[in-house]
């Protein structure tokens, strides 16, 4: 099966007024993938992102979601398959209780009331939130509502997962419990991020934007050790891959640290 | 100015809340038709954005005195009548809520005077006559002062009617109006010049956010005929019953009650009910027989002769029966408390 | 209006007070609802020179906000806050209407004053059953009451993502007066033309969120209908509550409580 392809076509976008978004962007995904999408502020990432679910549509190329083109007669089955978790939470929870929130993907998919419920269970505990289904969202901390986004989505039982800065505004021990969970999903994921470190830990490949075109796309390790495309793309490097600013020891060993640790991770 | 419900009776509450239930049914309606389903969420926020403005005060210009922006024109502009008044509505339901602006029953009034005359007259037939089909900077900013004063003052005037047709107020009509259109002239200034500057601002930023305003939706359809004919018709049929059973018995409430239950054995029963009580009536001095003052323009001086004698017996007997009913409500409530926080424990 | 500050406070509290396990909180909101309802109804219905008939309806929000555990300070604190309009308007009573009403020894009181006296008997009752209603039920449990029982639904769903909005937009605001206050040193308030660029910048946020929302919607397969699921049976308490305290409400209607109970204690006494 190979219904979880993301595949684009030089695609172009420019904005109503002008702007260009995206000029000539191209890329394949295949199923499984965990793909970052690195890149500095304005670089096309979230242009890009609201092309997957058909809310922009490319004045120029073409967007493969499975097995069929882009079309605005699948629009809404393509949305069916693309879970998009957005980068305010707030944006995303807009229902009286945690619970009704990630009940309304699968009642909007017409499923009977016990399959609803069973499935919002369901999505909350792979979160580990299941203790919050009668809170309401604006009660809830940063990390739970990041949490519960994302329930809200995987109770659609999407194919693959699109995130906008999923670890963005979160203090250190959510961001590395969201990596967990990233890191335990089999889903496809295409994660847009300035975090490179989560990156690195969750993606094994990066698609690194400038400008609205791609300037790298490759094995996320060999992407983040080359500093002059980072500099060049207005990124640095993950801060793991930095030195340490006390001892001062830093370069070789932590690398050679990392890179064994990656391997075991990925073996 | 809010409505507050200790100062409506039951028959203008009541009227009032005919009319917007009305309103709300015939915009949701409207709504649905619509078909927009960004309307949803846009009227959700946009109601949230104005409840949070009206917490932010500014400075009126050339006085000392602050102001807040009320709201309803700007919604009108941005999102049409019909959403502009759901989320008026809500709004003010809110406040009624939490802030106990106004009350549950003065929401009716509220409703029809801070929501209905922004958004069904002043925006209507006010802005949009001005700006008419070339929308311009200083065709919108003209018109939105004038709407906002012309919508402040009507719903003023009407704040007025309904005070004085409630009756629980001694306030004189003619005196009452003359203090309330002077201060809302000032305050629909105030609420002109922040929706004209706010106006100003987003023509400014996003151009295109106005102009959509301004083109979208041909505004023929919000039938103005048809919803005055609406209000016209249901004020008719809730007033005329209203008044025919205000008129007809002592008491309004009793009649609606007697009525609707519909029950022989009851109204038997009530009747045994009935004389006793309007025995118990005739006595007490706190507690005339009920009469409802359904027109402003009766004199008050009549009213007087229908007071019974008073026997300073039974209104001693109403005060200490009094204090000792509100000890015994606080006890309840205390009592309650306490075992509550016993079981916690 | 309150203060941006306080009042955002206000809202968070309230919310946190419908947070509580009493069965009063339990109950069905519509029962409350309608309780709430059919009580202010049948206390505003009084003659405006009520005064002792009144009294016994304390019995409600006394019981409300004793057996929901809710904060008598803090409510009362809100009563006061919007007592001035009520008492403005209905200090012109005693002015206008100089009628002596009754002779109690030396003193006559005057109808003026009895009218006065019932206005604002009728606004702590109604204002306190209102808050106590929120306190107890929540926003949201009142919408859906409301939906159950007939309100229409486009109205209802809007209701619901204003209340759900509201918390980000007033903290949205508060942190931009916060910014401004931080840095105009001698003005409290500000000049109409900072009003409007500040108002402007949180409503071109709220439009664009707006949008956000409803991109979030579309993704999970929104087509114009909310759909929820509210598993709101019919129970016997429910109805029990609502019967009950409805019935009590038209009886102290017709049944002037106090009087009786005062005229056998003087009665007693003399």
């Amino acid at each position: 099966m190979s219904h979880h392809i993301v595949e684009t076509q030089d695609l172009h976008y420019t904005y109503p007024d002008g702007t260009m978004g995206l000029c000539g962007v191209s890329f394949r995904i295949t199923h499984g993938e965990s793909v970052a999408l690195v890149g500095a502020n304005g670089a096309g990432k979230s242009t890009l992102l609201l092309h997957l679910n058909g809310f922009l549509t490319a004045t120029q190329g073409g967007l493969r979601i499975g097995d069929y083109p882009l079309t605005a007669k699948n629009v809404k089955a393509v949305r069916r398959s693309v879970g998009m978790v957005f980068q305010d939470p707030d944006d995303q929870l807009f229902m009286p209780t945690v619970f009704d929130d990630v009940a309304f993907g699968p009642l909007n998919l017409g499923l009977p009331e016990e399959e609803v419920e069973r499935r919002v269970m369901s999505a909350l505990e792979i979160v580990g939130v299941p203790h919050l289904k009668k809170r309401a969202p604006y009660k809830l901390s940063g990390g739970e509502k990041r949490s519960v986004a994302i329930a809200s989505v995987l109770s659609m039982a999407p194919d693959i997962l699109v995130m906008d800065e999923p670890t963005s505004n979160l203090d250190p021990r959510s961001r590395s419990r969201l990596i967990q969970l990233l890191k335990s999903f089999e889903h496809t994921k295409i994660i847009a991020t300035h975090d490179l470190d989560m990156a690195l830990d969750v993606c094994q490949r990066t698609i690194v934007l400038h400008q609205g075109l791609i300037t790298a796309d490759g094995p996320t390790l060999a992407l983040f050790q080359d500093e002059q495309l980072l500099a060049r793309s207005g990124l640095e490097k993950p801060l793991r891959m930095q030195g340490c600013p006390v001892c001062g020891e830093w370069k070789e060993r932590d690398h050679g640290g990392y890179r064994k640790g990656a391997e075991a991770g990925e073996a | 100015m809010h409505m507050a419900d200790a100062l409506v009776s039951p028959a203008v509450g009541g009227l009032m809340w005919a009319v917007s239930a009305g309103l709300i049914g015939y915009s949701s309606k409207k709504i649905k038709e619509e078909s927009d389903d960004r309307k949803i969420p846009l009227m959700g926020v946009m109601g949230a954005f104005v409840f949070a403005t009206q917490m932010i005060n500014f400075t009126i210009p050339a006085t000392g005195s602050s102001g807040h922006l009320g709201g309803g024109m700007v919604l009108a502009i941005l999102l049409g009548p019909h959403a502009a008044f759901l989320t008026m509505v809500s709004v003010l339901m809110v406040q009624a809520m939490f802030f106990a602006d106004g009350g549950l029953l003065a929401l009716g009034c509220n409703v029809f005077n801070l929501g209905f005359f922004p958004c069904f007259i002043a925006y209507p037939l006010i802005y949009r006559k001005i700006v008419g089909n070339q929308a311009s900077r200083g065709r919108m900013v003209t018109a939105a002062l004038i709407a906002a004063v012309m919508g402040l003052q009507m719903g003023a005037f009407s704040v007025v009617l309904q005070t004085v047709c409630s009756g629980i107020t001694e306030l004189p009509f003619a005196p009452f109006m003359l203090l309330m259109q002077p201060i809302h002239l000032a305050i629909g200034i105030v609420e002109g010049l922040a929706t004209a500057a706010l106006i100003l601002f987003i023509w400014k930023a996003r151009p295109e956010i106005m102009l959509a305003a301004a083109e979208k939706r041909p505004l023929g359809k919000i039938s103005i005929t048809k919803v005055a004919l609406g209000i016209l018709a249901t004020t008719l049929v809730t007033g005329g019953l209203l008044s025919w059973f205000a008129s007809s018995k002592p008491d309004g409430l009793e009649w609606a009650m007697f009525n609707t239950a519909g029950l022989e054995e009851l109204h038997n029963r009530d009747q045994a009910l009935h004389a006793f009580l309007d025995d118990l009536q005739g006595k007490t001095a706190i507690l005339p027989d009920y009469g409802f003052k359904s027109t402003a323009e009766a004199p008050k001086n009549e009213e007087s002769p229908n007071w019974p004698a008073v026997d300073p017996a039974t209104s001693l007997a109403g005060l200490v029966g009094g204090v000792l009913t509100l000890l015994a409500s606080i006890i309840i409530g205390l009592a309650l408390r306490r075992r509550k926080t016993q079981e916690l424990e | 209006m309150a203060n941006i500050d306080s009042g955002f406070l206000q809202i968070g509290r309230m919310d946190t007070l419908a947070q509580g396990k009493t069965w009063l909180h339990r109950l069905d909101p519509r029962a409350k609802l309608i309780a709430v309802s059919v009580f202010i109804v049948t206390v505003v219905s009084f003659d405006k020179y009520t005064l002792s008939a009144l009294i016994p309806f304390f019995v409600f929000p006394a019981i409300l906000v004793g057996a929901g555990g809710l904060p008598v300070r803090f409510l009362m604190a809100r009563v006061l806050m919007v007592a001035p309009f009520a008492f403005f308007i209905g200090i012109f009573n005693p002015l206008l209407d100089r009628q002596t009403f009754f002779q109690m020894g030396t003193i006559a009181v005057s109808g003026g004053w009895i009218s006065f006296g019932s206005i604002m008997i009728r606004f702590v009752l109604t204002i306190t059953t209102v808050l106590a209603l929120i306190a107890l039920s929540g926003f949201n449990g009142v919408c859906l009451a409301m939906e159950k029982l007939g309100a229409p639904k486009p109205f209802v769903v809007q209701l619901l993502f204003l209340y759900r909005y509201l918390f980000v937009l007033t903290d949205e605001a508060i942190r931009m007066v916060r910014a401004r206050s931080l840095r105009a040193f001698h003005s409290k308030t500000m000049g109409i033309k900072t009003f409007a660029s500040l108002v402007g910048h949180l409503l071109l946020r709220a439009l664009d969120r707006a949008q956000r929302i409803h991109l979030a919607m579309c993704c999970r397969g929104f087509d114009g209908r909310v759909p929820m699921i509210k598993p709101m049976g019919l129970d016997w308490k429910a109805v029990a509550f609502t019967v009950g305290w409805c019935g009590l409400f038209i009886l102290l209607r017709f049944y002037n409580l106090p009087l009786k109970l005062g005229a056998l204690v003087t009665g007693w006494v003399g």
